[in-house]
């Protein structure tokens, strides 16, 4: 889950990715540790630390590009300046969440997964996010947001679209 | 005069319908009336329709309002809600609040009534009582006090806790672990997350006590990462009881160790598996494996670990400080003690009912949960998450009992129970049990990776109605297959709620003329 705005993210730096893989290579299974600092600073997993991680930890790239793709947090592109989530899990169904998401992938032009084109808002599904008594819920930069409807949820995305600006 | 305490709950759920924000407006008007107040945030009570829930200390105890909105603020305060005054948000006493008052809050006894990370409202609220007895004993005397309380896994396999514990104990290793399983990905279920956000040391204290019981010099709290406030409380919470020596080289001053570590999870559902779990603390994919070994005799990175459910774990704390008869004389049949049921979806009075097992679906439902939120009558219920079979009212009566639902063709897994109104369509909830499926399958197994896809399929062929006797044929068919050649729960389990759906639910899949034999 992506919990830092785009804003707040570094450009890649060779020597602050080394800095993270030292800072965590002695831990038990280091691996998970060091991709999520590597995307809380980056805003996403670079080709580069790939390549970094492989060589620093002695596994293959296969293994770390293997590692980075099964998790659907971990992402190879930069996310959109804010970062929306739709809880589809059945509670939030028995609420309303299909329509919610339908109507939040209309409003933003944009798929589940993808980056609206002037980059600012990625959209994605969610199963739970752990508030199935205030269903549905979204989940906005970090932000869990419960009782949703649609007319607040347009309010929403566009107060972290001026946010943003 | 002192400082009017007042409490407004800092739990995601609170927060998620406006608590900060109602937190802020409380400081801000009492300053502007010259009020002198102490704002804690504190954990929810779990009732959360009456969030934001804010209490005020009066001489005659906390007293509830809720729920409040920013709006309402200032309206309260002139109100005269700092001291307790009546108004139209006011609940009374929080503890007589009826649905609170009907429960047995055993595991969820601290949990809405501290400042969850304050060490010393801990130790003063019952806290380390279960550690401290713990020091004092052998880990065999542990083990079978915990074998003895009857408890069972939580996180829904229901498992003796104690037989896992006694196997990992009797295990000769140099190196031991404890895992808490935090990544509770079902919808429906939250008591997790309060334990972690509402009290986090009940986890940090259960988790040294596992250690004590079976050798282990270190843990690990694999949280998901959708629960971004979770795993800030239990960091801190962590740092906070190293400090306090309640973890470390030298537990309360004794000679005994133990080291807990967090890791977040990256959005896998199939993590909740506490193999792929294991994989994932280790660095991989998170594949399952197959089991034998059993983890407890070849866990993590191969060692003899202990993996087990937070509310599991959260449990032991208490039945180590009162005893395990205290925890065993409730409960009914092989299910003993209570649950922390949780009410979800389109609920009127949805949270936690932490109460004895044997309480009966429909009381949950309707007397806890006041029937649905929209009004409308209930149709279905789905109990123990994704994984877990749709039921009709007609099944009310049945006791929340691992055996009981079980014979009904059920699961009660993790106690989650997610309400649907009579607008519930049941073949797209059977349609989304394949899709989920095939979402999240490892895809390790073929019946699970290509058998949800088919799924899917299938059950599109049938709502399509061009040959729907064949077709339910043939879903029957890879429902069997799945049952019984998945690697785990989550192909196994996916059939549940499909075969649920049709079994009762048929009429939602004969749109066509040729129904459902």
């Amino acid at each position: 889950m992506v919990l830092k705005t785009k804003s707040s993210h570094l450009p890649w730096s060779q020597e602050r990715a080394v800095a993270i893989v030292e800072k965590h290579r002695s831990e038990r299974g280091p691996l998970m540790p060091i991709l999520h600092e590597l995307q809380d600073v980056f805003g996403h997993i670079d080709p580069r630390a790939v390549d970094l991680v492989a060589e620093a930890l002695n596994l293959s790239k296969a293994e770390v590009y293997g590692v980075v793709t099964f998790y659907k947090d971990f992402r190879s592109e930069p996310s959109g300046t804010s970062v929306v989530h739709i809880c589809r899990g059945e509670a939030c169904q028995s609420m309303g969440a299909e329509q919610l998401a339908r109507h939040a992938r209309e409003h933003l032009a944009v798929d589940f997964g993808g980056t609206t084109s002037d980059g600012a808002v990625s959209l994605d599904q969610v199963f739970c996010l752990g508030n199935c008594a205030l269903s549905p819920s979204v989940l906005i930069d970090g932000q869990l947001k419960g009782r949703m409807d649609e007319a607040r949820f347009d309010e929403l995305v566009a107060a972290s679209r001026t946010k943003a600006r | 005069m002192r400082p009017v305490v007042v409490f407004v709950p800092l739990d995601a759920a609170a927060r998620s319908v406006g608590a900060d924000e109602v937190a802020t407006a409380i400081v801000r008007e009492a300053a502007t009336r010259q009020r002198d107040i102490r704002l804690v945030r504190n954990g929810s009570r779990g009732m959360f329709w009456l969030e934001p829930l804010v209490e005020v200390s009066t001489p005659e105890g906390r007293v509830a309002y809720g729920p409040v909105e920013t709006e309402s603020v200032a309206e309260l305060l002139d109100g005269g809600m700092l001291d307790g005054a009546p108004h139209r948000l006011c609940l009374g006493r929080t503890e007589e609040i009826s649905q609170l008052s009907r429960q047995t809050r055993f595991t969820f006894a601290r949990v809405g009534i501290n400042d969850p990370l304050s060490a010393a409202d801990y130790e003063a609220t019952e806290g380390l009582i279960g550690l401290r007895n713990a020091l004092e004993m052998t880990p065999q005397q542990i083990v079978t006090a915990v074998t003895d309380s009857g408890l069972r896994g939580r996180g829904g396999a229901g498992f003796p806790t104690g037989i896992k514990w006694q196997t990992v104990l009797n295990t000769t290793s140099d190196l031991k672990f404890i895992v808490c399983n935090a990544d509770e990905g079902d919808s429906g279920t939250f008591a997790d997350r309060m334990i972690m956000e509402d009290d986090p040391f009940l986890l940090v204290e259960g988790m040294v006590i596992a250690g004590l019981a079976v050798g282990a010099n270190e843990g690990y709290v694999y949280i998901r990462s959708e629960y971004p406030d979770a795993v800030a409380t239990m960091a801190a919470a962590i740092d906070i009881a190293y400090l306090n020596r309640w973890l470390g080289s030298s537990v309360l001053g004794t000679d005994r160790s133990f080291d807990l570590h967090l890791r977040v999870g990256a959005g896998s559902y199939i993590c909740g598996e506490e193999t792929a779990m294991l994989e994932s603390l280790e660095g991989r994919r998170g594949m399952v494996r197959a089991k034998p070994p059993l983890p407890a005799i070849a866990g993590l990175f191969g060692k003899p670990t202990v993996v087990n459910n937070v509310l599991s774990l959260a449990t032991v704390p208490p039945i180590l400080a009162k005893g395990a008869e205290a925890f065993r004389e409730l409960g009914m049949g092989r299910s003993r003690g209570t649950q922390v049921f949780q009410l979800a979806g389109n609920i009127k009075h949805g949270g936690i009912v932490e109460t004895a097992f044997g309480v009966t679906l429909g009381e949950l439902v309707e007397g806890f949960g006041g029937g649905t939120a929209t009004g409308r009558p209930v149709r279905a219920v789905q109990v123990g998450g994704p994984l877990g079979a749709y039921l009709p009212t007609s099944r009310f009566d049945l006791p929340m009992d691992y055996e009981a639902f079980a014979a009904a063709g059920a699961i009660l897994g993790h106690g989650g129970v997610v309400v649907f109104d009579d607008t519930v369509d049941m073949s797209r909830q059977a349609r989304f049990a394949m899709e989920f499926c095939a979402e999240e399958s490892c895809g390790k197994c073929t019946p699970c990776r290509l058998g949800a896809v088919r799924g899917v399929e299938v059950i599109d062929r049938i709502v399509a109605g061009d040959d729907p006797r064949a077709d339910l044929e043939l879903l029957e068919d890879l429902c069997e297959t799945m049952v019984d050649g998945s690697l785990c729960a989550m192909g196994g389990l996916t059939p549940l709620p499909v075969r649920s759906a049709l079994e009762h639910f048929p009429e939602d899949f004969c749109h066509a003329e040729a129904g459902p034999q």
